[in-house]
């Protein structure tokens, strides 16, 4: 069996396997109701709820998701991004030069507070720090940072400053560079940068890519990087996306029932592959068999030491009991891959493309 | 001499109470999406949200003034969505944006709807003489959906075209129509299927007796395209100058233009607002490019649909815009 270093840090020292597949979350996870519902509380100005109670009830409920993500026997945790709202809002509202104007619809009635850049960006306090480090105290697993890529944080945002989306993207590159700096700093020593904007428009991997060089710029190389990607048409983007700087690729593939799956076949998928196991937009615990199935696609892309398993994106939409079945199963079903594997019972061919149904 | 005529192409954002309002009544889920037969306070929030945007444009100063499509939940593809003859399916992507509409699936004959003709004549009411009706081309809202009934690419059009000819014929009257084109752009047609297109846009602007746009955006229309939409029965095609300006010109250049001509100054997907001075030396520009062409009457208006913007945004855009045809009929003076 060869090793991957970079990966194999992260596996527990009491790992039951000779063979290590690692388990992990993309980021989000739903929340506790009465943390809603302190929010409710601390937005109201007739209530005495204030903003020190909101925090506690905050650190609450990091604590308890991370523990939940260590109960469900992942090996990497996060803490379910419990301060976070929305994965562009939360970091415009720390970036210098984004402004507010009210929300905007997604679709249907769903809406976000889609905000405008109305003057150069500037990094002035950390984004991330307190809540790594809050998170790594709490945890007995090495912990994972989610951070929005700056692709997509110029994307879904209006530019009224910059010459063009590329300029303000390399622009945010750099101060999510100086944000990564600041959280391996801390200890950190996996973090994800989230692209779901990546794959939506024709050749926007180029930026992506350079936007990737910014961000990894003096970042020691024992640093973990994945990029996560969702929701677009895989074919747009690869291979170019093997250059890119990232040890780890973490792509929803499940939702579509791994229709996209040969498109990583070739040429071959040279860095690690995190692969979505479990269908985030489906409201049901998939059995462990099933997902044992769905690791095994993987499989036909990447050997076991390149492999990695998570959902297909963050589980927040999800009922919060549904959304711990798939973590639990997903960790059972790995599990059982690695023992087929000790046992050498699994013969998968890889790099083949799936035969058409018949 | 030339007449500038201040216009937006429509589909504009909810007012923000009609957001939250409509959230709570209609929900947040696929199923939740309009059907056309809203009744009650979800009928009651839309009859108010419609009279804020119309009073909107009358106090902006717009020359014309739509009915802003706020029930249209999926964009381009509401006539279809909202058709009996039609299945809607999976969450998709809108062209290259982060919005979505549902699949439309069109699986029986497409009858007569008049969904968007009683929208129309709810705005009538609340107008004077200067109602503009918007409507998908034929052409997007055949690219925007899927045919299970008629069988073939040109087929389907054709009864697209058709029943976008049969709900033009019930509108009340109106000054102007607007059909939106970007899939022309976006997805342009090939050879052959260009004619047809442009078979199918002359068939939807002979239903009306009104001057009829057509709009289409996010870039510059294929040579061969705009050459065959040429060939169509209307009177001005638009030009999104936001998003391409060499490709535009040269088209006008090489091709020529229809006798009036609608140009898309202001960005109707970025908060920042343009100065009417700036929208006005926009249009002097254009002029000048084309210095052997006189327009009969100049249309002003954002490049796309407004939807995109947050609602306090899209009133200083249709400010800008009025206050900017105002400035070119000074200038022209």
């Amino acid at each position: 069996m060869t090793t991957n270093e970079n990966r194999d840090q992260f596996r527990p020292e009491d790992h039951e396997n000779d063979h290590f597949i690692m388990t992990s979350v993309v980021g989000s996870y739903p929340k506790p109701k009465w943390l809603n519902r302190a929010k409710e509380l601390y937005q109201d100005p007739d209530h005495s709820f204030d903003e020190d109670d909101y925090q506690e009830a905050k650190d609450d409920a990091a604590r308890l998701i991370t523990n939940e993500h260590e109960r469900a026997g992942l090996d990497t945790v996060v803490d379910g991004e419990m301060r976070r709202n929305e994965m562009v809002e939360f970091f415009a509202h720390r970036i210098e030069g984004y402004e507010f104007n009210g929300p905007v619809k997604v679709w249907g009635h769903n809406y976000f507070d889609k905000p405008s850049v109305v003057s150069e960006v500037e990094y002035t306090d950390s984004w991330l720090v307190d809540e790594y480090k809050f998170t790594a105290e709490a945890a007995d697993r090495p912990v994972k940072v989610p951070i929005t890529g700056p692709y997509t944080l110029a994307n879904w945002s209006f530019n009224e400053a910059y010459e063009d989306d590329d300029e303000l993207t390399l622009a945010l590159a750099d101060l999510v560079n100086e944000e990564v700096e600041k959280l391996v700093d801390a200890g950190a020593r996996y973090i994800q940068i989230d692209e779901p904007a990546l794959a939506t428009t024709p050749d926007d991997h180029a930026i992506v890519g350079e936007a990737l060089e910014h961000i990894v710029a003096d970042i020691p190389e024992e640093v973990r990087i994945g990029l996560h990607v969702c929701y677009g048409d895989y074919s747009r983007i690869y291979p170019e996306i093997l250059d890119y700087p990232v040890d780890e690729f973490d792509l929803e593939l499940a939702n579509g029932d791994y229709d996209q799956l040969d498109v990583f076949k070739d040429p071959e998928f040279t860095a690690d592959l995190a692969l979505g196991v479990t269908d985030v937009h489906v409201a049901e615990v998939e059995s462990v068999e099933q997902i044992e199935e769905n690791i095994k696609k993987g499989l036909e892309v990447v050997p076991p030491e390149q492999l990695v398993v998570s959902p297909d994106c963050g589980v927040k939409l999800l009922p919060r009991e549904v959304a711990y079945g798939k973590m639990a199963n997903m960790v059972e079903a790995t599990r059982n891959v690695e023992a087929d594997l000790d046992e050498g019972n699994v013969d998968i061919e890889r790099g083949a493309p799936t035969p058409a149904d018949d | 001499m030339t007449e500038y005529v201040s216009t937006t192409p429509g589909l504009f954002p909810l007012p923000d109470w009609a957001k939250d309002d409509l959230s709570d009544l209609k929900g947040h889920q696929k199923h939740d999406l309009i059907g056309g037969d809203e009744g009650g306070e979800i009928a009651a929030a839309y009859e108010n949200a419609r009279s804020d945007v119309i009073e909107d444009q009358q106090n902006a100063g717009l020359d014309r003034i739509v009915e802003g499509q706020l029930r249209w939940d999926d964009m381009l593809a509401h006539p279809l969505a909202v058709h009996d003859a039609v299945e809607t399916r999976g969450i998709v992507r809108y062209y290259d944006n982060n919005n979505f509409y549902r699949e439309p699936v069109v699986s029986d004959d497409l009858e007569f709807s008049g969904d968007v003709a009683d929208e129309l004549e709810a705005a009538s009411e609340l107008t004077d003489g200067d109602l503009q009706a918007v409507l998908p081309g034929p052409y997007s809202l055949a690219d925007l959906a899927t045919d299970e009934q008629y069988g073939d690419e040109a087929a389907f059009l054709d009864a697209i075209a058709d029943f976008l000819a049969g709900e033009v014929d019930a509108f009340p009257a109106h000054e102007t129509l607007f059909l939106l084109e970007p899939s022309l752009v976006e997805e342009p047609p090939e050879d052959g299927a260009d004619e047809r297109a442009s078979e199918a846009i002359d068939r939807v602007a002979s239903a009306t007796d009104a001057d009829v746009v057509v709009q289409p955006y996010w870039g510059a229309l294929e040579e061969k395209v705009y050459a065959h939409l040429l060939d169509a029965d209307i009177d001005a095609v638009g030009f999104d100058f936001v998003a391409n300006q060499d490709d535009n010109i040269y088209n006008i250049q090489e091709y020529g233009a229809t006798g009036d001509i609608s140009l898309g100054l202001a960005d109707g997907q970025n908060t920042l607002v343009e100065d009417p001075e700036a929208i006005r030396d926009r249009v002097d520009w254009v002029e000048d490019q084309l210095q052997v062409t006189e327009f009969e009457t100049v249309y002003l208006t954002t490049n796309t649909e407004t939807f995109y913007l947050p609602y306090a945004k899209y009133q200083e855009k249709l400010e800008a815009l009025a206050e900017a045809a105002d400035l070119a009929e000074v200038t022209a003076a």
